[in-house]
């Protein structure tokens, strides 16, 4: 039996706010408040606000800190100065993903990890089964919460909300408000500029009606899923495995290999000298459609050479938009593809991603 | 939301509007205000049979696909062709021009096992 879906501390707010609501990794989550298209839409053009509090936050401390995460995550913190962002992995002996999180570095020797609601129990078991002397390691999920505030009016929504300007990418700031313990990150999963705020639960009313009344329309995980897929975005657990690697989902730029030393490693260098065995492809449809979803096959010339891992209509585009695991000679922009849809076939092609390149976007 | 007088209702939330022995069906209005954002109709093929409470024809949604079930047997005669352009008539216009199909009733004795629009109001509070 599955345990009762969470509910964050904006339930109620949201729910007032007409949010219509679905499981999501054992939370009950809004996952529209007027409709998927418009909320993206209203990232895409002006400012939505979505609730992630479901996410965890983890705190790593001490003096043995850096040297602990340098080991157990795929990025190279060294290159993420303190008051930084940086996306990276965590990832098993294989290489596979056990998740994909952004760690905040706080100070020197201090951490916050955010990761996927779905593997906060999985993320902190991995990292305390590793776990060195001189590391604390703090799990403050259950206490904090969050919102990602994203689209191109995001800086002025901040400006009101907030009484100060918007961390640039890749940056945060510890807010004056309650004595710097809300910190606001020039990061987020749309594209679009913007920002995301974590702070301790029993704000989160406060905040949310202040960034609502600053011009945030409240978003659901609908669009949010619609958005990151437009950029090619992965989503762990469809998108990424711990079957897979960060190479093969084409996220090498985050894995630094040069690195001596860390978890996956070795997998990941004999992996790229064999020969990676699959490549992460974005496929458009090029034939009207039903909208293309996960777990549906991919085919060239009759045979299924793999199957989708995410998919969706595309807001942006009017198009079926999808990725899926192909071998790496097929995964090639220009490919032609079918996708099989309840029995039928119909044609799409590979692509560069990502499928958008919003406007507000500014440079790293 | 709307229950117009005139239909029968399934409790999966089809309409049908009986003409003779020909049955026009659709998805209710509340039904297009739970799924919003039609964006594709996969309707059953003209000269199909479809049976009472199984799967007739797909209709997706941004966030999901959902089957249409036939409220009754009968044989399709027509599927309606705006759908396949402007899928979002089921949207704006359910019980009118985002009508789905329309059967041949073969078994109109059906029809009596269906809920009065009375029931129906009921059934989604």
């Amino acid at each position: 039996m599955s345990e009762p879906a969470r509910r964050t501390v904006l339930y109620d707010l949201q729910k007032s706010a007409g949010a219509r609501c679905i499981n999501f990794g054992g939370w009950e989550m809004p996952v529209q408040f007027t409709s998927i298209i418009d909320e993206h839409q209203t990232v895409r053009t002006a400012c939505g606000v979505f609730d992630i509090s479901h996410m965890g936050e983890v705190f790593v401390s001490g003096p043995a800190s850096f040297d602990f995460l340098q080991q157990m995550l795929a990025n190279d913190l060294a290159k993420c100065p303190v008051g930084g962002a940086q996306y990276t992995f965590l990832l098993n002996e294989r290489g596979g993903v056990i998740d994909d999180l952004i760690v905040y570095r706080l100070g020197d020797r201090d951490f916050l990890l955010l990761v996927n609601a779905a593997k906060i129990a999985e993320d902190v078991a991995w990292l305390e089964q590793h776990l060195v002397p001189e590391v604390k390691l703090d799990n403050r999920s259950a206490t904090m919460s969050a919102l990602a505030v994203q689209g191109p009016d995001a800086a002025r929504v901040f400006r009101v909300a907030f009484d100060g300007e918007m961390p640039a990418r890749n940056t945060f700031v510890a807010l004056e408000k309650c004595r710097g313990a809300v910190i606001a990150a020039g990061t987020g999963y749309t594209g679009e500029a913007g920002f995301e705020i974590f702070f301790p639960s029993m704000l989160a009313s406060d905040i949310w009606q202040s960034v609502l009344a600053a011009g945030a329309k409240p978003c659901g995980l609908g669009a949010r899923d619609t958005l990151r897929l437009e950029m090619c975005y992965p989503l762990n657990g469809s998108d990424l495995s711990p079957d897979r690697t960060p190479l093969e989902a084409g996220l090498g730029m985050f894995v630094a290999l040069d690195k001596p030393g860390f978890l996956g490693r070795e997998a990941l260098l004999a992996q790229k000298s064999a020969g990676l065995p699959s490549r992460l492809a974005a496929i458009r449809m090029t034939e009207k459609s039903p909208p293309p979803r996960a777990h549906y096959p991919v085919l060239v010339d009759g045979a299924v050479v793999g199957e989708t891992t995410s998919g969706a209509l595309s807001p942006s585009s009017g198009d079926g938009i999808a990725m899926a695991y192909l071998p790496p000679h097929l995964a090639t922009p220009g490919q032609a593809v079918q996708i099989d849809i309840r029995g039928r076939l119909f044609a799409a092609v590979v692509e560069k991603k990502p499928f958008h390149r919003p406007n507000s976007k500014r440079p790293a | 939301m709307n229950v117009p007088d005139n239909l029968k209702y399934a409790e999966s939330h089809e309409w049908i509007l009986v003409d003779g022995d020909l049955g026009t069906i659709g998805i209710t209005d509340h039904a297009q205000n739970e799924l919003t954002d039609i964006v594709y109709v996969d309707p059953p093929k003209v000269g199909a049979t479809v049976s009472a409470g199984q799967a007739a024809a797909v209709v997706e949604s941004v966030k999901a696909a959902s089957d249409i079930y036939a409220p009754v047997d009968g044989e399709v005669v027509e599927v309606n062709p705006a759908l396949a352009d402007s899928p979002a008539l089921v949207n704006t216009s359910p019980y009118d021009e985002g009508w789905l199909f329309k059967v041949r009733l073969t078994n109109p004795a059906q029809l009596d096992a269906l809920k009065s629009p009375e029931d129906y109001r009921t059934q989604i509070g």
